[in-house]
């Protein structure tokens, strides 16, 4: 069945779909609101540049990244001036990787959710004399629960089957970087079927459990809502 | 394989249509039906098993080629050597192949456990899943090193870049490529015994490869 490296290959790919939501939870959350708030003529440019990973495929953007990773490029460059160890072939690599690849499927719905909101609430909030930290959390925070839900689970989905970046800039290090999805591919190519079949149905129903969670959560959230 | 199309084109009144792919995802794709003639592989173990699964027949099967490894790095005017390779202080990181399914990832494996490095470059080796990306780790500059095939070092855009070292054929098992018919059709009985043709050595000689019947 699951062999040791696979298990490892599991184990990695759920920390970096874990490590990449996070992040993008935390960055995602000023420029969602940002983006939901704003009236700057920039917002329109800034939405379709993070809406660019949607369109773009991903060797292609792992492929730009790896250029990017190289010495001579504008990030390997920077991290060798900061005395940093490269980025490509790391597990860091491919947190910044996934990030580019997730971030429009993390701020797409932190902005839907903040721009329904509405100004009511924050000017309600305001006149009772709540600081604007204050208001962002005691009052914005839990009337979005369900937009960082669907956000967060959006993200982890997405980066768990993520293929194309993490096969132009990761280098199959097993414990490392090689993933779930990489795998798989390895086990077809080298003609193992039963075991890709294994995985493949490990990811299938881990995601599948993933999605569930968030309809439901959507369901009762609504159901609570109307009750 | 531009060049071998292109001259036999020439020559026939048929036409060639040039699928890539890796082996591995090739062979999925013949067992579950794909309509290919012929099928040309980096290897011999999968044109191997499509003879004996009865998708093609032994008499269809030959090698075409030998294939060369190469160590290569983008820095010029390096003496790449034995030796060079033997100093592990020379690179942090050495592109190889996935050795599970690229036969010169096989090669390169081979290579570094007879010169005794597989363990002291463990921490260094990438795999690449075929030996394209391989080479795309090492010719981006991200690996400081990379064992491809000699026919990628040689092709036309790439020639004179980089410094090169043909390994020695005595320092890993031959890399014999075979291809196998899998129809009948008049195209790929012509287009196989093209590939027997002095046009086609002639072209394997210049792009990095070794003749079939060279055992080296």
């Amino acid at each position: 069945m699951l062999t040791q490296p696979d298990i490892a290959a599991l184990l990695i790919t759920l920390k970096l779909a874990a490590t990449t939501t996070l992040i993008l939870l935390l960055l995602g959350t000023p420029l969602a609101w940002w983006l939901a708030t704003t009236r700057s003529k920039v917002r329109s440019a800034i939405e379709a540049v993070i809406a660019l990973p949607l369109v773009l495929p991903p060797t292609v953007l792992g492929f730009y990244l790896l250029l990017a990773f190289s010495p001579d490029g504008p990030i390997g460059a920077t991290t060798a001036a900061m005395g940093l160890p490269s980025m490509a072939f790391s597990f860091w690599g491919l947190v910044l990787g996934s990030a580019i690849y997730s971030l429009p499927f993390v701020v797409q719905p932190l902005q839907n959710s903040f721009a329904g909101l509405g100004r009511m609430p924050l000017e309600v909030a305001a006149t009772l004399g709540a600081a604007p930290l204050d208001r962002f959390i005691s009052v914005v925070l839990p009337l979005s629960k369900l937009g960082y839900l669907t956000a967060a689970v959006l993200g982890f989905a997405h980066t768990l089957g993520e293929f194309g970046v993490v096969l132009m800039i990761g280098g199959n290090i097993p414990g490392e970087t090689q993933v779930l999805s990489i795998a798989i591919y390895d086990h077809v190519e080298a003609l193992e079927y039963s075991q890709a079949h294994w995985l493949a149905a490990g990811l299938l129903l881990c995601s599948f459990l993933v999605l569930l969670m968030i309809y439901s959560a959507n369901r009762r959230f609504h159901l609570m809502k109307t009750a | 394989m531009g060049h071998i199309k292109l001259a036999f084109e020439d020559n026939s009144e048929h036409k060639l249509r040039i699928i890539r792919g890796s082996s591995g995802k090739h062979y999925a794709q013949i067992t579950n039906g794909a309509p290919f003639d012929i099928f040309l592989s980096a290897d011999q173990r999968r044109p191997r098993r499509l003879v004996e699964e009865g998708l093609a027949k032994e008499s269809g099967l030959t090698t075409y080629a030998h294939g060369q490894l190469a160590l290569w790095s983008k820095q010029n005017n390096l003496q790449l050597n034995r030796e060079y390779l033997l100093n592990t202080n020379n690179y942090c990181v050495i592109a190889i192949a996935n050795p599970r399914l690229a036969p010169y990832g096989k090669a390169a494996n081979e290579l570094l456990s007879i010169l005794g490095l597989e363990s002291l470059v463990r921490e260094k080796v990438v795999m690449g899943e075929n030996i394209a990306q391989a080479f795309q780790f090492a010719f981006s500059g991200n690996a400081d090193l990379g064992l491809v095939a000699y026919s990628q070092t040689e092709s036309p855009n790439l020639r004179g870049q980089g410094s090169v070292w043909l390994v020695p054929s005595n320092l890993h098992r031959p890399i014999k490529q075979d291809m196998v018919i899998l129809t009948d059709s008049a195209a790929a009985l012509e287009f196989s015994s093209f590939m027997k043709s002095a046009v086609v050595r002639a072209i394997l000689l210049t792009s990095g490869y070794l003749l079939p019947e060279v055992a080296p």
